[in-house]
């Protein structure tokens, strides 16, 4: 048997950009979906005997087109199956469908095809549900996998979510620059929070952290077709440098182990570098943004071979750019870390006391404001700190991390 | 002689392998590699980063492109390898080429595996 994972691999890169031009000729989700599956099953048929076409996207469309107009044509007027070869003549199709398909329009199709997953009314993980089923073309127990929930949930809450975003209506005239620029802004944000929510898997061999590679694929689509976009750029570094990390991440136990206890041989090199050249690219463009800066931290982290070499000057000055643009107290807290680092735990404490009333339900700023205070020798204040973060804690793993503090606590108290 | 070997593929498809398909297809090609290596005949090779870490100096106006260069009425006619600092250092080079031999473009693309290889002769 001859290998035919090319296919696979040629159909699942082409997704986007097929079931996308199918959606703007049908305006019809299920339709478009349902042409692009009947264009698969005749590119298995077709394309082993044929070889790839030059355009697998361009071939996938116009197929996919004549085939569900085909079906459209019969359940009208209810007349013979047309022969097999006949509509599977497809030798000449391409060459004119590849001029004909131009490549602004692809841009717009596809931007459509995830814009319509960013609706405002669906919560984050019903856009990336989303996204994944009708973007990334995964399967419904695919995704119920990665969301750890069963095949049923996920099918009611993904058909829940497309009944909402096709109630309100799809755009399907050509957006205007400034629209654009939203369309991209909102979609960025969603491939960020599919990301993320792999992120937080702490095996990197299940199905829930292959959601990464789904958003760093996506975030490519989006470079492929917006190239000197400085966010697009800074967004796939982010990831790209973010994802490099993910076999020093976490113990055996599925533990997470914090940055500057990583075993950094560990960490991935050929997305590190892609990410560093990204960066260097979008440095270029003097447009910077909260992914480009984000992913620059990320950059000084993973330049560092060991974690005393941090640029801790620098991710300092990165953090306060980024409080500058998009001013929260999570970027503060964030940036308290490095100030600690830099000038000590007293001026970090400083710098995060006025955001005790904002944070005060939040894990992480409990967990800072105590190992700070466990660095300035203030034990029984640290305690308090470390009691109500794990009070707090989301995981397992982070109150493991707040109860190992604790235990050093306690030993000091003892050995006194 | 002396022969580069330019290496196409789609790298939508190729990019989208997981890191064990990567690995596999990577330690069957080092299989091939340490063989004409061992015989000297394996000189340099390179893998490159994906087209998204491209830019493009066109040499018509000096013009800088963000991605890869596109254009197919030109042909590959060669090829530099460069350590620089950053990108700005590398597009430098390549307007001062522009200047020497203008026409066509410079496309700089990262480099993501460089193996020296056996060495080589000046010819």
């Amino acid at each position: 048997m001859p290998d035919l994972g090319w296919i696979d691999a040629a159909l699942i890169s082409a997704r986007p950009q097929a079931v996308a031009a199918l959606l703007r000729y049908f305006r019809d989700l299920d339709l478009a979906e349902e042409a692009y599956q009947d264009a698969c099953l005749r590119a298995l048929k077709n394309w082993p005997q044929n070889g790839p076409p030059r355009d697998p996207a361009a071939w996938l469309i116009m197929v996919g087109r004549n085939a569900a107009i085909d079906v459209t044509r019969r359940r009208a007027k209810q007349t013979e199956l047309p022969d097999e070869d006949q509509i599977s003549d497809l030798s000449d199709v391409e060459a004119d469908v590849v001029q004909r398909l131009d490549e602004a329009d692809y841009r717009d199709d596809v931007l459509r095809l995830l814009f319509i997953c960013c609706h405002p009314d669906l919560p984050a993980t019903q856009q990336v549900a989303l996204a994944l089923r009708i973007v990334s073309g995964l399967t419904v127990p695919q995704i119920a996998r990665a969301f750890l929930v069963g095949d049923s949930a996920m099918e009611q809450r993904i058909t829940r979510a497309k009944a909402k975003v096709t109630g309100a209506g799809v755009p399907f005239e050509a957006p205007n620059a400034v629209e654009r620029a939203e369309r991209l802004a909102s979609v960025a944000a969603m491939v960020y929070l599919v990301f993320n929510e792999g992120y937080s898997a702490a095996d990197p061999a299940s199905d829930r952290a292959s959601l990464c590679d789904e958003a760093i694929r996506l975030a490519r689509l989006l470079l492929r077709m917006y190239s000197s976009e400085p966010e697009i750029i800074g967004l796939l570094a982010l990831m790209l440098l973010q994802h490099s990390r993910i076999a020093a991440r976490f113990d055996a136990a599925g533990n997470g182990i914090l940055l500057e206890d990583q075993d950094r041989t560990k960490w991935k090199r050929s997305p590190i570098q892609e990410g560093l050249a990204l960066i260097d690219k979008a440095m270029r463009l003097r447009s910077p943004g909260p992914y480009q800066i984000q992913a620059a931290i990320a950059g000084l982290h993973a330049r560092a071979d060991t974690a005393a070499e941090t640029d801790w000057a620098e991710i300092d000055a990165l953090y306060a750019a980024l409080e500058r643009r998009t001013p929260s107290p999570v970027v503060t807290l964030n940036r308290a870390v490095a100030v600690a680092k830099l000038s000590g735990p007293q001026a970090a404490l400083d710098l995060i006391a006025p955001l005790a009333d904002r944070l005060g339900g939040y894990f992480y700023f409990h967990g800072a404001r105590g190992s700070f205070l466990m660095q300035l020798g203030r034990n029984t204040e640290a305690r308090e700190a470390f009691n109500q973060a794990i009070a707090l804690a989301n995981t397992p793993t982070e109150a493991a991390h707040i109860r190992q503090h604790l235990d050093t606590l306690a030993k000091a108290a003892k050995e006194k | 002689m002396l022969y580069t070997v330019l290496c196409y593929n789609d790298e939508a498809a190729v990019f989208a392998w997981t890191k064990e398909e990567d690995d596999a297809v990577m330690g069957r090609l080092n299989v091939v590699h340490e063989k004409w290596e061992a015989k000297g005949k394996l000189k340099p090779s390179i893998r490159l980063l994906p087209t998204s870490a491209a830019t493009t100096l066109r040499k018509k106006d000096n013009e800088v492109l963000d991605g890869p260069y596109a254009e197919t009425k030109e042909q590959l006619l060669g090829f530099y390898v460069i350590e620089v600092d950053n990108l700005e250092e590398g597009l430098e080079f390549a307007r001062e080429l522009t200047a020497a031999n203008p026409g066509g473009a410079y496309e700089l693309r990262p480099i993501m595996i460089y193996n020296p290889g056996a060495p080589v002769e000046a010819r």
